[in-house]
């Protein structure tokens, strides 16, 4: 297929606070990913990135207020709100929440559990629906006459594997999967995040990873974004991202990772990330960053391109602002 | 970052552990009591050893259910151990009744994973940074235990400390609640801290703001048993590491050392699963079929032969304790027939996690 | 040394204290029931503290004919003693409440230890006093009740003994599950691990999360300790030195007051008893909501989010 698949234009989400005011947790995200791609969301706590891909899903409660463009195949699937978002969830894309393995319904087996979107939206129902239960099973890695259990009598990994064959229920084209590899062992994760990439290569799954583990995006995306307070501050391929960081906070962000080979010093950044209730003036990152000067404090940079298919939010890219300051 | 060699203080080292046995029992149910069936046993910690001096760091490394967690649990004497010696500058710990136990929670103090749970969202920084000083009767005076909060709260790096005194937990971040507990550790002087996966919980541009706190502690004298599952924090903050596998220490040594010359198989696999920051970093994963048995049901033979790589037809019937490994130094030690047999470059069936 | 930290408290948290006062406070502001239940409790209470001074007429005064219909004089009639129905029902209001909050007080003492203690030693201790506690709790109350002020005479402290003993269970049992839960947070295992001892752990670290659930639910055992002297007062078991609504009901009903048609000798000491444990109900109720996070199931509306835009202030 020619375009992109789905594209997230100018996404913006507030949240209500209880005392008045708002909360701007997404703060203007553009995203394109392709059939097939597997594309990693990163950050740290309270960046946005759970909420993104909420939003993208139509997941928000009543307190939110979302503007932007969701676009599934050119159409802006958000337009409508929760009446043009519904028809699309699960069947054109699903999500493995985070935690999701804790979250499984322990009252209904495993096999019902993945059977009951399927029946919802008049995929399947009945003997088909089971059927293709035990094949969604399969594909995990789960033998299918495991469908009659319930969620307890499953380890952690498997109960894991499950929660991705639910998302896989309704056949969508996009899987958003928010954290799915944190609470489990690393050899489990290993094994989980083998079984994305083929599902993603079989399947032709395009793939939305959250996380703040930056090496396990580095393992399996092609092409990954950076996210800090709300906004996106750098997009490129998993290789520049390392190689040829164009943000400070890439920069570092990296850096704080211990290598278990490296024999490079593990850095910390110090301070935390802006209030999100508030409006910022310049950029949200120059408290902490080591290279900020003059502009970063009054004028916040844009998300431009600086290199083929890499795009960073950072006046050092700035050739103009360089020479005069 | 290259670590300097800690010379030890003294010659005996502050913490011995020997032969240490843990188990829990398995509730049978009702029906189980009534029909007398046999009553499980958990063997969290089967027989192990191992020696912390001051100013060293050991890091306990491994997957859940390892028991690495019992281990510090049980150095803390907070479960009962079943049959071993935990000694504590020479003297044993681990026969003393529940009632001269007081004492040794001033030597001996623990900073636990989450730093939302572990401190009173009740108390104010500056009442649980008290609270352990009136408990051990620590400060002459108020105003005495107010120094030593202050004294306390600096040496986590947490400047100036009376924007700190007055917070309850919920307005802190999780990297300064770890610091606050920290630092209530700390106005007890311990000896030895036990730190159980200390920023698991912290986003990862705090981490190793908490890990270079902890390396401070150690070098002025504290030592630190950290238990975690992340062996790249392990490589490079602690001076050795074992290595757990169902309650077995499998592997240990320098951590330097661990980590780019693994001779213990599940060591190996390990390191090749551990995801690299650089994509361009591509080795093939070694990745183990199923996941860690139970440790209720103890495979026989080497715990780790049924889901090993290179496992022969011996290791499902002897079980390989640990023994030092041949052209490496002389601590390095891993539990595996064919290290002991075989010596270096023994064969493994991805490349080992060490690229050059 | 360190890096310098600094940071700005999140803009949506508050201190749990608070936290809870707000919680409380909102509960009865959402809930018009319960705060009108408040107003009325409160009006009782009054009234039953001013009523030797305000009541219109004496207690033992007779006033006028037997059964009189209610008049300007008398807003509630007269009773079979020709007695005035209003002052009866003010100095009723003392003795039922009264003991209403004794025999409350009684039976949060005991659950409330019996509680703690199962809830935080666990093991054998909390075996016995749970085996204990089911003993009462399987007694239907009312009829050891009367079997109790039968053998022991009724009296006004006896008649408290006997309701506090009978519905310490159910506060046991809250305040069990309650400690059992909070034990096993962390921060009570590191005060264990710091070396604090029982009763330092119990009192600093424990009590203070259970001691809100602790007053909603002593809200609504007033509610039941005051029907149940209602109905043991209504069977001639009260104390005979003392009026209370029970007892007017009694008195009305051997009376002979409903063949008479005297509505006014029965149903006011009934509506009461009715006004005052429902006013308690709601409170507790609205209490307990809002210190228990999970009731509410607002949240879990996922949908329902709005389009819109909020206009950037500073760019």
């Amino acid at each position: 297929m020619s375009g992109p698949l789905l594209q997230v234009e100018d996404l913006h989400v507030w949240f209500d606070l209880p005392d008045g005011g708002n909360l701007h947790a997404v703060q203007g995200a553009s995203l394109s990913l392709s059939k097939g791609e597997r594309f990693g969301l990163v950050g740290e706590s309270g960046c946005g990135k759970t909420t993104a891909i909420l939003a993208m899903m139509g997941l928000l409660p009543p307190s939110a207020t979302v503007d932007g463009r969701i676009l599934l195949e050119g159409d802006d699937i958000l337009a409508g709100g929760d009446s043009s978002m519904r028809p699309h969830r699960w069947t054109d894309i699903a999500m493995v929440f985070q935690g999701a393995m804790n979250a499984l319904n322990p009252v209904k087996t495993v096999g019902f559990q993945i059977t009951e979107p399927m029946e919802l939206h008049g995929l399947a129902s009945g003997d088909a629906a089971r059927r293709h239960a035990g094949e969604l099973l399969e594909m995990v890695g789960i033998s299918a006459d495991h469908a009659d259990r319930y969620p307890h009598e499953f380890s952690g990994g498997m109960r894991q594997r499950a929660a991705i064959a639910m998302a896989l229920a309704c056949n969508p084209r996009v899987l958003l999967a928010d954290e799915p590899t944190t609470a489990l062992d690393v050899m489990v994760q290993a094994q989980i995040l083998q079984l994305l990439v083929a599902l993603s290569n079989d399947l032709g799954l395009t793939l939305v990873l959250v996380t703040h583990d930056l090496p396990v995006v580095a393992e399996i995306c092609d092409r990954a974004a950076v996210m800090y307070a709300g906004k996106i501050v750098e997009t490129a391929s998993m290789d520049a991202l390392y190689h040829d960081p164009r943000h400070p906070y890439t920069r570092l962000l990296f850096a704080a990772i211990p290598d278990p080979q490296g024999k490079e010093e593990v850095v910390s950044i110090p301070g935390a990330p802006p209030r999100l209730d508030r409006p910022l003036v310049g950029c949200p990152f120059q408290p902490r960053c080591d290279r900020a000067f003059e502009p970063c404090r009054t004028t916040c940079p844009e998300l431009r391109t600086v290199d083929a298919e890499h795009a960073a939010a950072c006046h050092l890219n700035d050739p103009a602002l360089m020479v005069s300051s | 970052m290259s670590r300097a060699a800690v010379e030890p203080v003294e010659s005996r080292p502050l913490l011995q552990v020997d032969g240490l046995v843990v188990h829990y029992p398995v509730s049978r149910g009702i029906v189980g009591t009534l029909t007398h069936k046999p009553r499980q046993r958990v063997h969290a910690v089967e027989d192990i050893s191992f020696a912390l001096g001051r100013s060293e760091m050991l890091a306990l490394v491994g997957e859940s259910g390892c028991g690495k967690t019992t281990t510090g649990q049980a150095v803390l004497r907070l479960v009962d151990a079943e049959s071993g010696s935990i000694l504590l500058d020479g003297r044993d710990i681990a026969k003393l009744e529940h009632g001269e136990l007081r004492p040794l929670r001033r030597r001996i103090q623990i900073i636990y994973q989450d730093p939302y749970e572990s401190l009173d969202p009740r108390f104010r920084v500056r009442e649980t940074i008290e609270e352990p000083m009136l408990i051990h009767g620590i400060g002459t005076s108020k105003a005495d235990r107010h120094e030593r909060m202050v004294a306390a709260l600096q040496r986590v790096g947490l400047h100036p400390p009376e924007l700190f005194t007055e917070r309850y937990p919920h307005e802190l971040s999780g990297g300064q609640r770890q610091r606050v507990a920290i630092a209530a550790g700390l106005v007890l002087e311990p000896e030895l801290l036990v730190a159980d996966e200390p920023v698991s919980m912290l986003d990862v541009s705090v981490r190793a703001g908490v890990l270079s706190l902890l390396d401070e502690l150690r070098r002025s004298g504290l030592a630190i048993l950290m238990i975690t599952h992340d062996i790249s924090t392990a490589a490079h903050f602690a001076d050795r590491i074992a290595v757990m596998y169902l309650g077995r220490i499998v592997e240990e040594g320098r951590a330097g050392e661990v980590v780019t010359d693994p001779r213990h198989p599940y060591t190996r696999a390990l390191m090749s699963v551990v995801p690299k920051r650089d994509p361009r970093d591509r080795s093939t994963p070694q990745i183990l079929t199923g996941e860690t048995p139970n440790p209720i049901h103890v495979p026989p033979g080497c715990r780790f032969h049924p889901r090993c790589p290179v496992a022969q037809a011996v290791c499902s019937t002897e079980d390989p304790g640990l023994e030092a490994v041949a052209d490496a130094s002389d601590d390095h030690r891993a539990a595996c027939l064919f290290t002991r047999l075989a010596g270096p470059g023994f064969p493994a069936t991805a490349a080992p996690a060490s690229t050059t | 040394m360190s890096a310098v930290i600094q940071h700005e408290p999140s803009a949506t948290m508050q201190s749990s204290a608070r936290r809870l006062r707000t919680a409380v406070w909102q509960a009865l502001r959402d809930r018009p029931s319960a705060a009108a239940g408040l107003v009325v409790l409160l009006l009782f209470i009054a009234i039953a503290a001013i009523a030797p001074y305000v009541a219109p007429y004496g207690l033992h005064q007779k006033a006028g004919p037997v059964y009189a219909s209610p008049s300007s004089a008398h807003w509630l009639g007269l009773d079979d003693g020709g007695i005035d129905m209003l002052t009866l029902m003010m100095w009723g209001a003392r003795v039922s409440l009264m003991v209403g909050f004794a025999a409350t007080v009684v039976a949060i003492l005991i659950g409330g230890t019996v509680g703690v203690a199962a809830g935080y030693f666990g093991g054998r201790t909390d075996m016995v006093l749970m085996r204990i506690t089911d003993y009462f709790l399987v007694i239907p109350d009312v009829p050891l009740m009367i079997v109790i002020a039968a053998i022991w005479g009724p009296s006004f402290s006896h008649i408290i003994l006997v309701i506090g003993l009978l519905l310490w269970t159910s506060t046991a049992r809250i305040i069990r599950a309650q400690v059992k839960s909070v034990r096993e947070r962390v921060y009570v295992k590191r005060a264990h691990a710091l070396g604090a001892g029982h009763a330092r752990i119990v009192f600093r670290h424990i009590l203070p999360q259970v001691a809100p659930l602790l007053v909603a639910n002593t809200v609504l055992t007033i509610a039941v300790a005051i029907f149940d002297e209602t109905a043991l007062a209504f069977l001639g078991l009260g104390d005979p030195a003392r009026i209370s609504w029970g007892r007017i009901i009694d008195f009305a009903v051997n009376g002979n007051a409903i063949s008479y048609g005297a509505w006014w000798a029965i149903v006011p000491p009934g509506l009461a008893v009715a006004m005052v444990i429902l006013s308690c109900t709601l409170i507790g109720q609205a209490m307990e909501d809002a210190l228990n996070p999970r009731l509410r199931v607002a949240h879990l509306a996922a949908r329902g989010f709005r389009l819109g835009r909020i206009p950037l202030e500073a760019e």
